[in-house]
This record gives structure tokens, sequence and C-alpha cells, in this order.
């Protein structure tokens, strides 16, 4: 595929005036209100993960032979999937193991996986995307090239195969490698565009002309103009990772039990959707809630901080 | 335009063989053996030596990959002396696994996933433009919120989620609908259709949304442009304005996206299919991964590979269609 040609000039968000707006339409919006506190929740939730759920007084590996009924299967003791004082969330079937501490941990091996991976592609894919854009000429060429290869891969086969066949890595590292791997070209692309629509803006021109060398510039007068879409783009990319991840745990190539994440909770509850709801709910419920408020607040950040929208 | 289609198919062609040699390096260099896996336990080192070079395991890299590209294009010999095997265009080679050819248990498993994916692909077209056009052109009123919240709402809901509120929904609770099983087209198309319905909403749903938000900004985009109100202002009826000038140039980013997730769907859509309990091109790929059948995990990713780098060409080709400002 050939990069669409950089669109018209789009006007570069600029620091302090951006951020105003995004706060005044933060106030404006409950929606959005919502939708922070949430992040900011799980957040949280996810670094003090030992310390909330020693609230509820389970470890997240902790089994409670008592909680659930050996003559059912198995199936929690009590209503709505063993809700009581003891077990917050209920209880998983067969093992007895505490939900409530079970998703606090699992948020901490999701939201540290999406964001790690997030990381990694907005690092490489604005490093790219400025070296295409503003170096133009081969480098232009081989990124490119680079970009449209690696979009051509099969990229949910792909990292269910490199997953599947290393075996003894640290899993969340390679999670978050695997992932990174294959997000890059699409921040790379936005980059790009804005980066080539503002190389010969006049302010740059200016500052070529007053001598400064080219890293100068990239740093003083690119960067700043496609960090406003980078943003947008990068709280618009966590729920895309957190669904990635939790893709794979689905699929049983992602982290290994016991160690629980969200779409690893919901494989192994997939099977007792009808006889023990609750079970399935809970982790399927989180997981909704985040990938929600991840893209609520990414379409008011690209709303303000990219007016014309880079969405190629 | 015959220049650039050329020019363009070799480009196809670099890009399948970088696939390919990648996925190679990937997955022939990595520990595990399937020689020893094929030898068993009580295995000694000549017979381990002897099925290695049936396999063609003992020669280099470079020269393995050699073999199975010439072998692509041309077909090939495995192995030799008496257990050689002619393994005809287009050799994929065979599986480690019940030692089946892989083009052909690729070619049986192909119907599944295509009847998954277009089907699928054909249901949230409909109702992702359908939502996207109806709520730029009632931009910032009541339909427009509900729309797209519902859209948003939908595109944060896992496929695994809708499949399992599906399934329990319509079979378990009311027995509306059968669980799915598969029957050819050709054989019984309403059948076909009936027993498919329920993975094509699942999967279209998700779909559905993100086309819908897509669709829905850059049709927002292209109605602002000017010739939007020329055409206006020379008094042409608002469907054609809205159709024949808005929706055709508004349509690129959304082709672009069709290209991608069709051509990515049509080689199997590993979760769905195996939710359903489809046997498809997904499923055969989550099977050859557990059991570590390599000559089928690179023929299942070649095959996507090829999708979506095809559909891609398509998409491109098709732009100087629906937008007449592009010229090749």
């Amino acid at each position: 595929m050939t990069a669409p040609p950089a669109t018209a000039a789009t006007a570069p968000a600029h620091g302090g005036g951006a951020w105003r707006l995004v706060r005044a339409e933060l106030r404006r919006r409950v929606s959005l209100q919502v939708a922070a506190a949430v992040i900011v929740l799980f957040a949280l939730m996810a670094a003090a993960a030992p310390l909330i759920s020693s609230l509820g007084g389970w470890g997240p590996e902790e089994f409670d032979k008592s909680a659930v009924d050996p003559y059912l299967g198995g199936l929690p003791l009590g209503p709505l999937g063993g809700v009581s004082a003891e077990h917050w969330l209920g209880v998983e079937p067969v093992t007895g193991r505490d939900l409530f501490a079970r998703v606090v941990h699992g948020a901490q091996v999701s939201l540290l996986i999406a964001f790690a991976a997030t990381a990694i592609v907005v690092l490489a894919g604005t490093t790219a995307g400025i070296a295409a854009g503003y170096f133009g000429g081969r480098t232009d060429t081989v990124l490119s090239r680079l970009m449209d290869l690696t979009m051509s891969f099969p990229s949910l086969i792909f990292m269910i195969a490199m997953m599947s066949v290393a075996r003894d890595v640290n899993r969340i590292l390679l999670m978050v490698l695997v992932i990174g791997l294959f997000g890059w070209p699409g921040v790379a692309r936005v980059v790009r565009g804005q980066t080539l629509s503002l190389k010969h803006r006049e302010y740059v021109d200016a500052a070529r002309v007053g001598g400064a060398g080219p890293w100068r510039i990239l740093a003083r007068d690119i960067l700043p103009g496609v960090a406003g879409p980078v943003i947008a783009y990068t709280t618009l990319l966590v729920p895309g990772m957190i669904a990635t991840e939790a893709a794979l745990s689905y699929l049983g190539v992602g982290v290994r039990p016991p160690t629980p994440s969200w779409g690893q909770m919901i494989a192994e509850s997939v099977a007792y959707y009808d006889t023990d709801p609750m079970y399935f709910l809970v982790p399927s419920f989180c997981l909704f809630l985040t990938v929600l408020a991840f893209t609520l607040l990414g379409d008011a950040l690209r709303d303000v901080l990219d007016p014309r929208g880079s969405r190629s | 335009m015959i220049l650039y289609l050329g020019r363009r198919l070799l480009g196809v062609l670099g890009v399948l063989l970088a696939i390919a040699a990648v996925t190679f390096t990937i997955f022939y260099v990595l520990p595990s053996d399937p020689a020893a896996a094929a030898c068993g336990k009580a295995c000694s080192d000549e017979r381990l030596e002897a099925i290695r070079a049936h396999m063609g395991l003992d020669a280099p890299l470079w020269r393995q990959f050699a073999d199975f590209v010439t072998g692509i294009f041309t077909g090939r010999t495995m192995g030799t002396g008496q257990y050689a095997l002619r393994c005809d265009f287009p050799c994929l080679g065979y599986s480690y696994e019940n030692s089946e050819n892989v083009w052909d248990l690729l070619v049986d498993r192909l119907p599944v996933s295509a009847s998954l994916a277009v089907g699928a692909a054909v249901l949230w077209l409909a109702l992702g433009l359908t939502a996207g056009v109806t709520a730029a052109l009632r931009k910032d009123t009541l339909t427009d919120r509900v729309l797209m919240v519902g859209a948003v709402a939908a595109a944060s809901l896992p496929v695994y989620f809708t499949a399992v509120l599906l399934i329990y929904g319509l079979i378990r609770l009311t027995g509306l609908l059968p669980y799915p099983q598969y029957v050819s087209l050709t054989s019984d198309p309403l059948g076909w259709a009936s027993n498919l319905i329920l993975p094509w909403v699942a999967l279209a749903v998700l779909y559905a949304a993100m086309y819908a938000r897509q669709s829905r900004s850059s049709m927002i985009e292209s109605m602002a442009e000017p010739y939007i109100r020329t055409a206006r202002a020379k008094g042409l009826p608002r469907r054609t304005v809205v159709v024949k000038h808005g929706l055709r140039a508004g349509m690129t980013p959304v082709l672009t996206l069709f290209g991608m997730d069709l051509g990515g769907l049509l080689a199997g859509a590993v979760i769905t299919e195996s939710l359903f309990g489809l046997p498809g091109v997904g499923r055969l790929f989550y099977g050859a991964l557990t059991s570590g059948d390599q000559p089928v995990i690179l023929g299942v990713t070649l095959l996507a590979a090829t999708f979506i780098v095809v559909a891609n060409l398509a998409v491109d080709l098709l732009y100087a269609v629906v937008d007449p400002r592009v010229r090749y």
C-alpha cells in the first residue's frame, strides 16, 4: 500500500493552550469524568493489587475448599456465585479461589502488559515516523516499506504463533514485545504524515535559517507539533492492547496459570457461563469497562488535540 | 495503470517471500525437534538421523527454505528412495501430525472460514455504514448521540463476550436457533445461513461498531468539502449529493479498513471459530499450534498473509473506481 499523501495543513496543538482545552472539556462532560474515574480506579487497583486484595483477606492463588460444593461439581456455595462477607465477588468453581483477589491481580497483569506495549509502540512509532517524515529520501523509503511489510503480517495469527513456540521465557515480557512488534506502524504513519506537514512551516524554516541543527529542530519544533495527535492516538491504542492481551490469554498462549489476567479468567469461566454466571461476568465486565473508558477518553482527546484528525 | 499493476504485483510477491522467510526462520529454528517427536521415545541415533533426512531437516536452513519456496511454485519430491513422496503444485509440505497434505487441509477448511468472514462482512458493512452515515448526516442530534454511544459500547465488547451472550440467549435459554454446525452452502443454503447467523452476528457487532465510527467521521469530513456545496448549489437532489458525492469520497478510509479486516478474517477467526465449534482454518491453526505442527502453522500464516496483501492491493485498485480524484 502506498502511504496516502499528507493531508492539508493541520494546526499543531500547542502545549499550554491544548491542555486548557482538555481540562475544559473534562469539566464540561460528565461521561468523561466517569471514564477518567474508572481509569484511575483500575490503575490504582492494578498498582496496589497486593494491598487491595489483602483487604479482602484472600490471596489470588489461595484455595478455599469450604466455599465450593463438592457434590455439585465444585460450584460455589451460596447465591451469586458465592458472594459473601468473606468473598466479596464470590469464588471460582472447583478451586474456591477468591474472585475479588483474582480480578484485582488480573488488572495488574492486564494493564501492565497493555501500558508497556503501548509505551513501546508509541516510542518506536514516533521515532520511525519522525525520521521517515523529516529526513525523507532513502530513510523514508526504507521505513515506509518496513511499515507496509509489518502491516501485511497477519498479526493476531503471528502473535499467537510466536507466543506458543517460545516456552521458557518471561511470558509478560514476551507478550509486551510481541504485541509491540506489530503495533508501531500505525503510530508511525500518523507521525510521518504530521511531520511532513510541519517540516516546511515558516517557524521550522526560520529555525533552520537561524542555524539550528536537525536534532534541535526535531526536538524543539517538530516533536511538540506531533505530540497532540500522538497523545490522542495513544489513548485510543490502550483499549486495543488490553483487548489483544485478553485475546492471547483467552486462547491460552498468554500468561500462564495460576497468574490471573482478565482474558485468562474469562477463558476459564466460559465453560460456566450458565451454571455460575457471576464467574464469567466479573472479569468480562472489568475488561468491558476499562476498554470503554479508554475509548471515550481517547475520542475526547482526539477531538481536542487533533482537530482535523490524523486517522489514516 | 498496467505499469502500476505490474509493480504492485511484484511488490506483493516480495512481501509474501519476506513473510515466508520470517515465519520459516521463527518456526524452524526454535527448540522443538519434530523429528524426535515423530521418532518416539525408544529412538536410536541412526533412526533419528534417517527421519531427519526424510523430513529434509538435515539440510541447512536456507536450503530448506529454497526447497519450500520452489515447492510452492513447481511442486517437489519429498524424501528419498522408497519413501519418496511427490507433492504437487502448490506444495506446502505435509502435516507432521497426520501426514496430510497441508494445501489439501487448507482447501478443505477454507470454505468454513470464508463463509464466516464474508457473511459477517456483509452484515457489518450494512449495519456500520448505515449507522455511521445516518449519524454523520444528523450530526449533533439525539440520533447521532445515541448511535455513537451504542457504537463505542459495542466496540468495547470482546467477541467472546458477545458470543457467549448470544449462545446463552438464543440457544440455551430460548432454543430459537440450533447450536451452529457447519453445512456447506451448495448442499443446503438455508441451513448454511441459519447455522452461521450467530457467528456472523457475534463477529459483526464489533466490526460494525468500528465501521460506524470511522464512516461517521470520514462522512462528516467529506460533506464539508467545497464540491459538496457546489453540488447542492447546482440544485442536485439531496440523495444524489449524499450518495454520489459525499459517500464516494468518504468511503476511501473505510475501504482501507475493510481490505485489512476482511483479508485478516478470511484465513480464520481463531476465537470465533473455536467458540462456535466451526471447523475452519482458525481451528486448524489452533490445533496445529498445540501439537507443534510446523508445516500447517507455516501454511496458515502464508495463506493469511496472502489474503491480507491481495485484499490491500484490491482496495488500492478500487480507490480509483470509488474516488474519482484518485488516478494511477
